[in-house]
């Protein structure tokens, strides 16, 4: 038999019944709509996840340690570098070799610091961080008020706003222009005892990385006039990166100039290093080249992360994730799918007479069969229609819902609910699969009904 | 050409001790036992008998409804019984067309519907399908009635679709398994007349079950009488 006429007869056979098929359609799309909802929400959730991340411009970012720093975190990491203490340091001619790798925009280092600033003869505390000129281009940068940094070393800052709303309650605004005084630490260099010269500072203080002060450093007081150039409302980077957890934002490259103490220098005084990274930011060119730069750096020795990383196990948690949801969802579809068996078995009963007589004018078994197997791919298909429009005003519920929800904790509202074209597809074929396989069995029985028993005259 | 050839070659059906036996229970029933028959094209044959003397079941098997149990059911020179269920499907639609006793229309198509349906199986071109259709109707002479269901028709008229419907594949056997027994015997003469007549202007070959011997007389041209599964005795028409 011919694709339409199976088709042309399966409908009129479904609309022979139009009830009891109607209602085994409906039973269908509630589990396709389950299914839908479910999914799609795993979708969403994961969708919004990975929002976050890339909003947080970490996507095309690897953070590049030393070996023989952050020990013990990962044993399986540390597995690869045998002898740490002789891991390369990230000093400043990695820092220049990390700089030549194709692919590389920008390398930085994460500084951040204790300061104060004095404001109309008032100090605030803050912490410092320094941003890199890219980080301009970070959404935090959208809702900027004023300008970003003219330079990689200009004497300038970025406040949020709410501690410029702490300098200046009345105005914050007002801030904007205005030179204040910010103290900090500064790192300078003892010079070594044994060559016999006096244990006192050294006077370089002058290029980043600054004078070998591999012996020891102080920390001395300083203070720096800087111009307040722009107000933002959020941290950058989501407040997810060191640099980004504070109130006084510099360009990286003013703090390295001025040569500003960080705690974690502590740790090079111990080993008598002189002064080298903890951790340097790469920025790459795009994130299809993150790998690539990752395992360059990994060829030099140094340890790497990136939200590529990340994202891997975030990767396997929706997976988890969608894979319960679409259990729960499936359940309300193995419903449907014993509707559709029963359905079928009763159609089968009911048309006993008729299977027999088209058996004996011409139908072959397999007919018989195909249009059984057609009724239910129609049933499932339709289901699978009418669940997607279900699934999604379900969807759309829960997306109103959690609206209404986020913006009563004065959140904004953001979909958790997402339907992928290629979910809609998918779930139809997916009712007319399971609805295939549960006309698996009327099918065959009808198939075999044996035409000289049906057609006995009664 | 010699007698003998020129016999064999007008055989359309032959079967050669056909045996159809079943189980019911403990005991076994010999529905056909062992049956001999030659049937020539464009004959017209009745089958008569007792009830349960075997003779729905013989046109069964003439069908290919149901296959022997033992002996073979050669038409045109192919053994049914050596034929796979789908060969024997293509046979039903292309080489036999049936009638019956209950009409056997399907209730929710329409008269044209009806007769189309053999032809959905036999995967025949559509643009040809309602010309053939219309054919049949006429020449059974229903022709007004094609947008009818098969409810609001007489028996007549509805034996007639289902002629109209046996023929549409432009079968060469037409199996009738007491196509009279649902009518009064006026219309029972009107639709016997009238597959003779497609019989005969078709050259179909038509094997009819009947109890009625009266009006089987009139009609066939040989009578062949069953009895417990087993030929009994044939009688050629004057």
């Amino acid at each position: 038999m011919k694709g339409y006429d199976l088709l042309d007869l399966a409908v009129r056979n479904l609309r022979q019944s139009k009830l009891r098929n109607g209602l085994t359609t409906i039973g269908i799309s509630v589990g396709v709509a389950s299914l839908v909802a479910m999914l799609s929400l795993g979708v969403g959730l994961q969708q919004l996840a990975t929002k976050r991340l890339a909003g947080s411009g970490m996507f095309d970012t690897v953070f590049v340690t030393s070996r023989q720093d952050f020990r013990g975190f990962d044993k399986e990491d540390d597995a690869k570098a045998p002898n740490p203490d002789r891991a390369p340091l990230l000093d400043e001619p990695a820092r220049r070799n990390i700089t030549k790798l194709p692919n590389v925009t920008e390398v930085e280092p994460e500084m951040r610091v204790m300061g104060e600033v004095s404001y109309n003869g008032v100090t605030h505390f803050g912490f410092v961080t320094g941003l890199p000129m890219s980080a301009k281009e970070n959404e935090a940068f959208e809702a900027l008020k004023g300008k970003f940094f003219s330079s990689n070393d200009a004497n300038e800052i970025v406040i949020l706003k709410d501690f410029a709303k702490e300098l200046n309650p009345k105005d914050p605004d007002a801030l904007l222009g205005q030179e204040i005084t910010l103290r900090y630490g500064e790192r300078q260099a003892l010079s070594t005892d044994t060559s016999g010269r006096p244990g006192m500072a050294a006077q370089d203080n002058g290029s980043s990385g600054g004078p070998d002060d591999s012996y020891g450093f102080s920390v001395v007081r300083k203070t720096q006039a800087v111009k307040v150039i722009g107000l933002i409302e959020e941290e950058p980077y989501g407040g997810m990166r060191t640099v980004s957890r504070g109130r006084i934002f510099l360009p990286v490259g003013t703090m390295e100039r001025l040569n500003m103490a960080q705690f974690t220098d502590m740790r090079s005084s111990l080993r008598g290093t002189g002064k080298n990274y903890m951790t340097l930011t790469v920025r790459v060119k795009n994130p299809g080249k993150v790998q690539s730069v990752q395992d360059a750096i990994n060829q030099m020795g140094f340890r790497t992360f990136s939200v590529l990383d990340a994202t891997k196990s975030l990767r396997r948690f929706f997976t988890v994730l969608d894979l319960f949801l679409g259990i729960f969802g499936s359940l309300a579809l193995a419903v449907a799918t014993l509707a559709i068996i029963n359905t079928l078995v009763m159609a089968v009963l009911e048309r006993r007479r008729e299977i027999g007589v088209m058996k004996a004018i011409g139908a072959s078994d397999g007919d018989v069969k195909k249009l059984f197997f057609t009724e239910a791919g129609a049933m499932g298909f339709f289901g699978g229609l009418l669940g997607i429009v279900l699934g999604f005003a379900i969807g759309k519920a829960i997306n109103v819902g959690t609206g209404i929800y986020l913006q009563r904790h004065q959140l904004p509202a953001e979909p958790v609910w997402i339907l992928p074209p290629w979910l809609i597809g998918a779930a139809i074929a997916f009712s007319i699969l399971v609805s295939l396989v549960a006309g698996l069995y009327p099918a065959s029985r009808a198939a075999r009904l044996d035409p000289v028993q049906t057609l006995k005259y009664e | 050409m010699s007698s003998e050839a020129n016999l064999r070659s007008r055989v359309a059906v032959r079967t050669e001790s056909v045996c159809r036996h079943y189980r019911m229970g403990d005991s076994l029933i010999r529905a056909v036992d062992g049956i001999s028959l030659d049937i020539e094209p464009g004959e017209f044959i009745a089958l008569l008998g007792q009830s349960g003397s075997g003779k729905s079941t013989l046109l069964n098997l003439l069908a290919g409804l149901d296959r022997p149990t033992s002996g073979s059911v050669v038409v045109h020179g192919r053994d049914l019984a050596s034929m796979s269920s789908e060969e024997l499907a293509r046979y039903r639609r292309n080489d036999v067309g049936m009638v019956f006793q209950a009409f056997h229309l399907i209730p929710s198509m329409k008269v044209t519907e009806n007769v189309e349906l053999p032809m959905r199986f036999a995967e025949v071109d559509r643009t040809e399908r309602v010309d053939r259709v219309r054919e049949s109707l006429e020449r059974v002479g229903l022709a007004k009635r094609m947008e009818h269901r098969p409810s609001e028709l007489s028996g007549g008229e509805q034996q007639r679709v289902s002629i109209a419907r046996a023929l549409v594949n432009r079968p060469s056997l037409l199996l009738a398994d007491e196509p009279t027994g649902n009518l009064d015997s006026r219309t029972g003469e009107d639709i016997l007349n009238l597959i003779r007549d497609v019989s005969l202007s078709l050259g179909m070959t038509v094997v009819m079950v009947t109890h009625e011997r009266a009006l089987a007389e009139r009609f066939a041209q040989r009578f062949i009488f069953l009895a417990d599964g087993k030929l009994q005795s044939q009688e050629v028409r004057a």
